[in-house]
């Protein structure tokens, strides 16, 4: 038998073990993915008949009866900025910036749009934030509800750009176990001291996938719109037959569904019903299955329309309509033109319900391409109309892991994504959570309007995560902007394409160039550290633009 | 660092008085505690006990039954409020137990941790479209006072579920000091003056750029209100009122060293100061097992925190102007549990109340002795804990506002308790 000196046996050995295990794992985690732009010219288009165009006439009427001129077109790298904030929860890397800016085949917004779709950060970021809706930002119940779980499927769907009415229909119907049948979370999101609450899960079900409000008919009939307390009753008992066990979630309770008559005492049982247009509900299947099939239904509008309205928020920081998910009843003699819901959701189910397609058509809209800055802001009152006709694009307040996102990607040129060393992943996901801990999470309605607070001030100012953030260390941007750029003006060129993902203006040279120019060493380490500590401080960093 | 103009002399002599020289600024009234009696407003007080704490480990013991898990189990001491006796592990607090009230029947219907701080904090079930203030964040919101500059909604401790500002905005949630008797994080700059000031020039002049063509629109966000009042906060000299250095020793030993009981002191030093309303959060109540010796353990940091800030309070004439509240999120199954511990029971808990012109040495409710009655005798609504609490803040509890998404909402849903009540109100 071969007999290796101790040394070798009790050391060497184990480490080249736990050293491979890492290598072969870090390189299977990695995917190859194209470091230069795509070639085709992506999917959508748009011509005169396209969804982009029917959209860009809508707008063009609203604001011609509103007698204002929409903002002038934001350019290319503001643009860019945006996707990567509400594709990616961060800023563009100066890596990807140079490919860009090197970029000079003909459009090259609508592939960089499809190169953002195809990036696995879009999936995991986007996962995250439609979760939110799904299955809340509660904790949940220990051990059934598993949001890690259900974030990884999620992200996996999106990845494949799976038919988002099948992704809807998994969630409400599936079967198993929290763990291997990631979908079900869905269900166990709403368990509650150890049952599943109906009423939970018939509240979330029409906010988050027909785009309405019916929590309050729980009680009593809506006030303003036409759910009665009836109808919620009967979309609750679509979920009662819904069991847990270390099975998982199954559909074979026995016990009737029933509900107190508030006026003869008496517990009635209720069955399982939607509250219109039940031809649309299947006869066959378990009553989830059922459900489901009626909520995706094609003529559901409610249901395309409640999604559009969703990512229309998360692009723009600001849903089509408020609250994101108490949307008028669509018009039942069929699709407007004039109704923005109505027209893209047309496309989106015409092209089987594609998310990416979805999200591709909105970037390229001329309203999403506009300016944030217009002329008459100065003015309250024109200010009140050009938020109203979206002739400008809104600035909205980002959300922390997009503010954290982007303070990390902007300490490191090159791009942070799945390629990246596994140490610098899990260091982001560890120092988000902490941060996200401080600055304040905003729970499940993340869309309504937030202004900044002061502790948020604090944090970014004063923090640890801000120090440790702009800090010129050999391995950090300021440190290696420093290191690497001969000229004072390029310095500072290279602080404000890696934070604001644009170039400085003469102001700012005038003001910033002088604490460059003559400096070496530490000197000029500090006078970088502080500019990055003014970047990340800005409005314009803090906020969507 | 060549050109000095004249705005930008303007803001280095503003921002030299406000980085080094605020001390040097007289005049100004800095404590509220100078004002005594009906003159100061009122602040409150929350003591919270996060996780559950049992009813009958606490303020409502059963010795000697059953549920009080008899011969070994909690035994009961005389208080110096004739009507009640609670669990031996709190001889201090029961020396000091006249200043306040116990109530023993509080009921609410929620059972899970999350939910039920929601509602302990609240006074509201959780609702999936709207966020309910905590009554913390009302008072703060009704009571605000100009010449406090540190926040007015402080929660010491690291609690996991703060309290928060909900429907009346962001800048309501409780601004949190982890870890009581340092600094709050995040006050002090990190780099000396001449460079922080270099720093807040340049921000001066990118906040420029980026406000250009979009003028009304940047200032909806208050983003430059906030960096402003930050930066009012980090030279302001009541900051001194987050730490606990410059009090006697013999003041520290008794609220106790630790985490807990340095916050309590710190809260009656923010007190002082003007502080609306305060939270500190003791964890570690969740006793699903061997509850008697959590109980033991966590009474060794409340019993001397809670009687020492009592008496503090008290002495200094603090009491009349706070309203102290001693509650957590629900209380303990009657039922000891196969591994000696209790679970969740939010019918029938107990809390205590008092200053701020309440009644003190009232007893309220009962619980059964057999715990065989799940609802106590005249059981007490969070809610009407609540109104209770905001009216004798002054503030209009049944004020209605309308939420951002136009739904009309009352600040507190209950009524107020008149037996707590100096003078019965009306409803």
């Amino acid at each position: 038998m071969l007999r290796l000196p101790l040394p070798v046996a009790k050391i060497v050995l184990p480490l080249a073990v736990v050293v491979g295990v890492f290598v072969v794992v870090g390189a299977s985690a990695r995917t190859r993915v194209m470091r230069r732009p795509p070639a085709d010219a992506g999917r959508i288009t748009t011509d005169a008949d396209s969804v982009v165009a029917k959209v860009d006439r809508l707008f063009a009427k609203n604001w011609a009866d509103a007698n204002i001129t929409p903002a002038n077109p934001a350019d290319d790298l503001t643009v860019l900025r945006r996707l990567s904030q509400s594709l990616h929860g961060t800023v563009p890397s100066l890596e990807e910036i140079r490919v860009f800016e090197a970029d000079l085949q003909p459009h090259r917004m609508e592939r960089w749009v499809e190169r953002l779709l195809a990036d696995r950060r879009f999936s995991d970021y986007f996962a995250r934030r439609l979760a939110r809706v799904y299955v809340g930002a509660d904790e949940g119940q220990f051990v059934v509800f598993r949001r890690d779980r259900f974030w990884a499927w999620l992200g996996e769907q999106l990845q494949n750009n799976r038919h988002y009415d099948e992704i809807v229909s998994e969630m409400i119907a599936d079967r198993g176990l929290w763990t291997g049948v990631p979908e079900v979370n869905f269900i166990t999101a709403a368990v509650n001291d150890g049952s599943v609450d109906v009423d939970k899960l018939a509240g979330r079900t029409v906010r988050a996938f027909l785009g309405q409000r019916i929590d309050c008919a729980q009680c009593h009939d809506h006030f303003f719109a036409d759910w009665k307390q009836g109808q919620f009753k009967g979309l609750a008992a679509c979920f009662s037959k819904v069991s847990i066990s270390p099975v998982g979630v199954e559909d074979n309770r026995k016990e009737k569904y029933t509900v107190q008559d508030r006026k003869t005492l008496e517990d009635k049982e209720v069955l399982a019903e939607v509250p219109f247009h039940s031809e649309w509900m299947p006869a066959e299947g378990t009553e989830r299955q059922r459900l489901a099939a009626w909520l995706t239904h094609p003529d559901n509008r409610r249901f395309e329309r409640a999604i559009v309205n969703r990512v229309w928020g998360l692009m723009f920081g600001k849903p089509w309509i408020e609250p994101v998910d108490d949307l008028p009843n669509p018009n039942e003699a069929g699709r407007q033109h004039d109704d923005l819901l109505d027209v893209l959701g047309g496309d989106f189910r015409e092209h089987n319900c594609d998310l990416k397609r979805l999200i591709a058509n909105i970037a390229a809209t001329h309203a999403f391409r506009l300016s944030s800055d217009h002329p008459e802001s100065e003015s309250p009152e024109r200010s009140t109309i050009i938020d109203n006709t979206w002739a400008a694009f809104p600035l909205t307040r980002l959300r922390p892991e997009q503010v954290i996102g982007a303070m990390l990607q902007a300490t490191s040129l090159k791009t942070i994504d799945q390629n990246s060393h596994w140490a610098s992943r899990t260091f982001r996901f560890f120092q988000e959570l902490n941060f996200v801990k401080e600055y304040g999470d905003l729970g499940d309605d993340e869309l309504a309007d937030h202004s900044g607070t002061i502790p948020q001030a604090l944090l970014r100012m004063n923090g640890e995560f801000a120090k440790d953030r702009s800090e010129g260390t050999p391995f950090s941007a300021p440190g290696r902007i420093a290191g690497m750029s001969p000229t004072a003006d390029r310095c500072l060129d290279l602080c404000f394409l890696v934070c604001l993902t644009r170039h400085p203006t003469a102001e700012e040279q005038a003001q910033m160039l002088p604490q460059l120019e003559d400096v070496r060493g530490d000197a000029r380490k500090n006078a970088i550290e502080d500019i990055f500590w003014t970047l990340y401080n800005s409005a314009e960093f803090c906020w969507g633009h | 660092m060549t050109t000095a103009s004249r705005s930008r002399r303007d803001f280095l002599r503003l921002s030299a008085a406000a980085f080094g020289l605020s001390f040097a600024v007289p005049g100004l009234e800095l404590r509220a505690a100078d004002a005594r009696g009906a003159e100061r407003k009122k602040s409150l007080l929350t003591i919270w006990l996060s996780g559950g704490p049992s009813q009958l480990e606490t303020w409502d013991p059963h010795a000697g039954t059953d549920i009080g898990g008899g011969a070994d189990g909690v035994k009961a001491i005389q208080s110096t409020i004739p009507d009640a006796q609670i669990a031996h592990l709190y001889p201090q607090t029961a020396e000091q137990l006249h200043h306040v009230s116990v109530i023993r029947s509080l009921v609410s219907k929620e059972g899970d941790h999350e939910r039920a701080a929601y509602m302990l904090h609240t006074g509201y079930r959780p609702e999936p479209t709207l966020v309910h203030p905590s009554i913390g964040a009302i008072a703060t919101h009704e009571l605000s006072d100009d010449k406090v500059e540190i926040p007015q909604f402080v929660c010491l401790g690291d609690s996991p579920f703060p309290p928060r500002g909900g429907f009346l905005g962001d800048k309501l949630d409780a601004y949190r000091i982890f870890n009581p008797g340092q600094n709050g994080q995040n006050l002090r700059p990190n780099v000396d003056t001449d460079r922080q000031q270099r720093r807040l020039k340049n921000l001066e002049v990118v906040s420029q750029s980026f406000r250009r063509g979009r003028g009304t629109l940047v200032d909806h966000t208050l983003h430059q209100h906030t960096v402003d009042a930050a930066l009012r906060m980090m030279t302001s000299e009541q900051l001194k009122a987050f730490q606990v250095e410059e009090e006697p020793a013999a003041i520290r030993d008794a609220y106790g060293r630790l985490s807990f009981g340095t916050g309590c002191l710190v809260a009656r030093r923010l007190l002082e100061v003007g502080v609306r309303s305060i939270e500190v959060s003791l964890n570690g109540f969740d006793s699903h097992a061997k509850n008697m010796e959590a109980h033991v353990n966590r009474a060794k940091e409340l019993d001397p925190a809670l009687a020492t800030l009592f008496k503090d309070l008290a002495d200094r004439d603090l009491l009349q102007s706070t309203v102290v509240l001693v509650i957590g999120e629900f209380g303990r199954t009657p039922k000891i549990n196969p591994l000696g511990g209790r679970d969740h029971w939010p019918t029938g808990f107990s809390c205590l109340v008092g200053g701020g012109g309440l009644r003190s040495g009232a007893v309220l409710g009962a619980t059964d002795p057999s715990g065989q009655k799940a609802q106590p005798e005249t059981p007490i609504e969070v809610a009407n804990l609540y109104a209770t609490v905001l009216h004798t803040l002054g503030v209009d509890y049944a004020k209605e506002v309308i939420t951002p998404i136009g739904r009309p909402m009352k600040y507190c849903a209950g009524t107020p308790i008149n037996q707590l009540l100096p003078e019965p109100v009306s409803t």
